[in-house]
């Protein structure tokens, strides 16, 4: 039990994806200008990732490992991961209207996106187990979906600070990302 | 002739994919940490992009419209893949080093843009160039970023001491902090340099 709660927080905090190890940048920057948007996307973000991780276990541990394929562990992640989310959008679409307008878009945009496909690549690297993988995953969109808010929180204030003209925009987004960064370095050497 | 160093110039600075268009970020700030992995990511990045739209470019009348971006995909993580392996069999400890971000090569934006914008509409001969433009440009921004953080986070540039033993080095510049903050600043630079390039152009302009 320990160690699950171990590797939650691990991959929720010390080594937050975004923060400490530049996955999902584009994402970050991109939607974090609303804290509607962000809640909307963190939510995509975790769930996409939790189920994909599961799909992309079954596949590397029942086809990819007893047939000596590892070496296509890429390609095969990528196909599986943007087609499962282009399913998922449909399937959504049709059955669950309601959900699709509140998190719908989003699907569209993480089909292929560094860290939906890092996640599984991950959990393959380090031998995890099913179960193990299921918590990394979840642990791993958290941290996504956390920093994510916490960005946004910070940037709608920010549209009223006076910054130099030549940061507006990206610039001193990136500083900002900078000292969020600098604060989840406090959190190293915790576990 | 010119006009194919036109295709390539543009890569270079107009368009410089880590600068201008702020694409293909995620590897610009986790694989900086020095020059030999930036330039390592740079060729590597360099190669995918150029094979792609090569690629791309000789079977853009065979491909149906509507499949295209997963034929783009799967084209780009096989040439992905073939850069991986090659990497593992004669440089192992870089590519320890890069660990998961060269598969990552697979989604970055930039590579998928290439083959969408350009080497989808054009013949072979300006894809390559529109590839090497763009890849330069790329490998251009890594290693200046990574110049700049080995230097001020290390002290040494390829492993070689450039500073005395006076230099106390500012270990934040190779923690990510530092780079986050390393690329806003440097995007603020470049942001502030264009418009003074604008400024001069309208003045002239009116004179």
């Amino acid at each position: 039990m320990k160690e699950y709660f171990a590797l939650f927080i691990g991959s929720l905090i010390v080594n937050n994806f975004v923060l400490t190890r530049f996955l999902g940048l584009c994402i970050f920057f991109g939607v974090s200008k609303s804290l509607n948007a962000s809640l909307g996307m963190g939510m995509a973000v975790t769930s996409v990732i939790a189920l994909s991780s599961m799909l992309a276990w079954v596949v590397y541990h029942f086809v990819l490992l007893p047939f000596g394929l590892t070496f296509l562990t890429t390609i095969v992640f990528v196909v599986l991961i943007a087609s499962f989310v282009q399913l998922l959008e449909l399937i959504i679409k049709k059955q669950a209207p309601a959900l699709y307008n509140m998190w719908g878009i989003y699907l569209v945009l993480i089909a292929t996106n560094c860290i939906v496909l890092s996640v599984p690549l991950l959990s393959v690297e380090s031998n995890y187990s099913f179960v193990k993988s299921i918590v990394f995953a979840i642990g791993s969109g958290m941290g996504f979906a956390l920093a994510l808010v916490l960005m946004a929180s910070l940037r709608e204030k920010l549209a009223y600070a006076d910054v130099p003209k030549a940061l507006e925009g990206t610039g001193v987004a990136f500083i900002v990302a900078g000292m969020l960064s600098l604060a989840f370095l406090g959190f190293s050497g915790m576990i | 002739m010119k006009e194919l160093w036109k295709i390539f110039y543009k890569g270079l600075f107009d368009e410089n994919p880590i600068f201008i268009l702020s694409l293909s970020l995620c590897p610009a700030l986790a694989v900086t940490t020095s020059v030999k992995t930036s330039l390592t990511m740079g060729l590597s990045v360099l190669f995918v992009i150029t094979a792609n739209n090569v690629v791309v470019s000789l079977t853009r009348k065979l491909v149906n419209s509507k499949v295209r971006v997963p034929v783009y995909i799967t084209s780009i993580a096989t040439i992905v893949t073939v850069v991986q392996l090659v990497l593992q069999a004669y440089f192992p400890s870089l590519y320890k080093e890069l660990g998961i971000y060269l598969a990552l090569i697979v989604v970055f934006a930039i590579i998928l843009a290439r083959a969408e914008v350009f080497a989808s509409k054009n013949k072979v001969i300006p894809s390559f160039f529109d590839g090497l433009g763009m890849g330069c440009g790329f490998t251009i921004a890594m290693v200046s970023i990574g110049i700049i953080r080995e230097l001020l986070g290390n002290g040494t540039i390829l492993g070689y001491a450039v500073f005395g033993s006076w230099y106390n080095p500012a270990l934040i510049m190779i923690l990510p902090p530092g780079a986050f903050m390393l690329i806003g600043y440097m995007i603020g630079a470049i942001k502030l340099n264009n418009e003074r390039k604008e400024r001069k152009k309208l003045e002239r302009g009116e004179s």
